[in-house]
């Protein structure tokens, strides 16, 4: 029988968001090579793990844990020999393309013998083989693969895979994990000086620019993303390299590269390179006061005009509607 | 201290994208080619590293064809020690790039090898983690901040909402993100330099692998957007269509 192995992840014995969205992915891929193709889910975490009973009813047959107190944070090389082990059994793995998925994927790749495809957004079946359509030159053309290899390995972009309800129970067992040295050892995560949702994860992303003038500002766009609830704040390069935000919140290029349900670009310019990060973004609305800003290019919605006077009318705008929903 | 750094030729990244004539790969009649800027942040590590330890020895590789001697010269003008260009087509298919910086780095004798965290034309990021599986060496990616001590590195990298920090030995592969270093600008000295520094060509050959690129396509243009209107006066109806016609509300 043909199966697909769903590589999930947990923070803190918790299952992540995107994990739901691997499985979703698997599911459809296995409906795809059809023949009756059957998901695993893999989950590797620490002593307690929150959240294995849904797992089934999100798209896994079978739901293979190892529990371990070294496996509580990432632990590259035990992760990397569990998997290449139990890939084995497997056609085709599917990981998230997440700080952890990226890291991991080539490395159980590189140990199996066979080839990955990275940073994938659509999966099928081409001529015997999988095929996985990914962006390149910062999403300026897309490219198409195959993998031949036994299993094909491949990482799904975030927020690109809707995750989906299945109904049914799976079932639960144990995830062998063979000896391995663990060259490298992840101490601890610390949490960064501007904690906040991360703009890869978060389903509505406002961006603010240079057209904040000033960094105390920002507070307008935090305001803005407070009023949606679910929003994480994001940034251009200009202002990162002004030291006004985090490098983690850099869109673009040389930043992250987000696909959110909603994104709002404030006093940006709307640059090539920050365009490169976020236009496979569903809606894009751009607030700015030059109407022939290239951001309006690619914005569904524009307004044309002052931030300063636009932005905490919108605020007030989304919260009113929040609170009578 | 011997460090080793893996330097690809891409195109610049404002580049406008033309289809070529196979349909799976760019056109590159008038595109200009720079260092992929992941790696520039990994040749200053290294030129800086080697400044510290007071000794020791930087080579930059390149796989490519006869074109990557000039992305070559520009590392030796930053200040490498000498340079391999390792002669042949690369490949979409990152384990077979990985082999073959493998094999050539493997008894080279470096306490470091460094590479970009991804290459700004395929986006794989992977070659240098499976170089490391291959070569048997600790590996930790998207280096944003590397502290070395005895022979023992610890290096923080960005992951969703924190930082990941990790300890491993030496000898290590480490893949570089943008903020771990400023990366120096040739002088006219340096490039000078350059010139007489040994660049040694070696042809190689990249295996078939088991991903075959298909297609190359543009992807679908947006729908032209429209203004919803002018100043704070049009808040309402931006609303109006998020709610009704996005549904994002
Ligand atoms: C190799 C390379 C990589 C890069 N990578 C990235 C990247 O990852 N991400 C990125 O973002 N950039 C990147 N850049 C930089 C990019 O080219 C732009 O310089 C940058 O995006 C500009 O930032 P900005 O839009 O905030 O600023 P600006 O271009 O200065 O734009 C500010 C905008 O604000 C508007 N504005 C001003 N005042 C107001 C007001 N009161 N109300 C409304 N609007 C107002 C202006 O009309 C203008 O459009 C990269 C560049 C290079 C060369
Ligand atoms: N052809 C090549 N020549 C030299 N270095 C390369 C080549 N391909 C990949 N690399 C290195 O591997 C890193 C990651 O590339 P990739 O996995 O293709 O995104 C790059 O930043 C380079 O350091």
């Amino acid at each position: 029988m043909t199966a697909i192995l769903a590589v999930l992840e947990q923070r803190s014995g918790a299952i992540r968001k995107v994990s739901h969205e691997v499985l979703a992915a698997a599911r459809a891929l296995a409906d795809a090579m059809g023949g009756g193709t059957t998901v695993d889910a893999a989950v590797l975490g620490g002593d307690t793990l929150d959240g294995v009973a849904a797992l089934g009813p999100a798209g896994a047959d079978r739901v293979l844990v190892a529990k371990r107190g070294d496996f509580a944070l990432y632990n590259p090389d035990g992760y990397a020999a569990t998997l290449a082990e139990a890939g084995k059994s497997y056609a085709v793995l599917v990981l998230a393309a997440t700080a952890t998925g990226r890291d991991l994927a080539p490395r159980i790749a590189a140990r199996m013998g066979v080839a990955c495809a990275t940073d994938v957004t659509a999966m099928g079946v081409e001529g015997g083989g999988i095929s996985a359509t990914r962006p390149v030159y910062a999403g300026k053309a897309l490219q198409r693969v195959v993998l031949s290899g036994k299993p094909a390995i491949l990482s799904v972009r975030p927020n690109t895979f809707a995750a989906g309800s299945f109904g049914k129970p799976g079932t639960v067992a144990d995830l062998a994990v063979p000896p391995f040295t663990a060259r490298v050892t992840v101490k601890e995560i610390k949490a960064p000086a501007q904690a906040a949702l991360d703009v890869t994860e978060a389903s509505i992303v406002v961006s603010g620019g240079r057209g904040l003038k000033e960094p105390a500002n920002f507070k307008l766009i935090e305001d803005l993303a407070q009023a949606f609830g679910n929003a994480a704040v994001g940034a251009s390069r200009a202002v990162v390299d002004a030291g006004w935000r985090e490098h983690g919140a850099q869109v673009g290029q040389t930043g992250k590269t987000v696909a959110p349900g909603l994104y709002i670009a404030v006093g940006i310019s709307g640059a090539i390179q920050h365009l490169a990060g976020m236009r496979t973004s569903k809606v894009i609305v751009a607030i700015n006061k030059d109407k022939d800003a290239p951001i309006f290019k690619v914005a569904d919605y524009g307004i044309v005009g002052d931030l300063f006077e636009i932005v905490p009318r919108l605020t007030e705008a989304v919260k009113k509607v929040r609170a009578e929903q | 201290m011997k460090v080793a750094v893996c330097l690809k030729r891409v195109p610049d990244t404002t580049t406008k994208i033309v289809i070529g004539s196979d349909g799976k790969s760019i056109d590159e009649n008038g595109v200009k080619f720079v260092p992929n800027p992941y790696d520039e942040y990994a040749l200053e590590e290294a030129i800086a590293l080697k400044e510290r330890a007071g000794a020791g020895e930087t080579v930059v590789y390149s796989l490519g064809g006869d074109s990557s001697q000039e992305t070559i010269r520009t590392a030796l003008a930053m200040g490498i020690d000498r340079g391999v260009l390792l002669q042949g087509a690369g490949s979409a298919d990152g384990f077979e790039v990985a082999k073959t910086f493998a094999a050539e780095l493997k008894g080279g004798g470096f306490d470091l090898v460094l590479f970009g965290k991804l290459a700004v034309d395929d986006y794989n990021m992977q070659v240098g983690p499976m170089t490391a599986e291959l070569l048997g060496v600790p590996c930790i990616t998207t280096v944003a901040h590397l502290t070395l001590a005895n022979g023992a590195i610890e290096a923080e990298r960005e992951i969703e909402g924190g930082i990941e920090v990790c300890t491993c030995s030496m000898p290590a592969v480490l893949t570089i993100d943008k903020g771990l270093n400023t990366p120096r600008l040739p002088s006219l000295k340096g490039i000078m330099a350059a010139k007489k520094k040994p660049l040694e060509v070696r042809p190689v050959h990249v295996g078939v692998g088991t991903l075959m690129v298909s297609s190359l396509t543009l992807p679908p243009e947006r729908l032209a957007g429209r203004i919803v209107g002018e100043g704070p006066d049009a808040v309402p109806a931006l609303v109006s269509l998020l709610r009704t016609e996005a549904k994002v509300l």
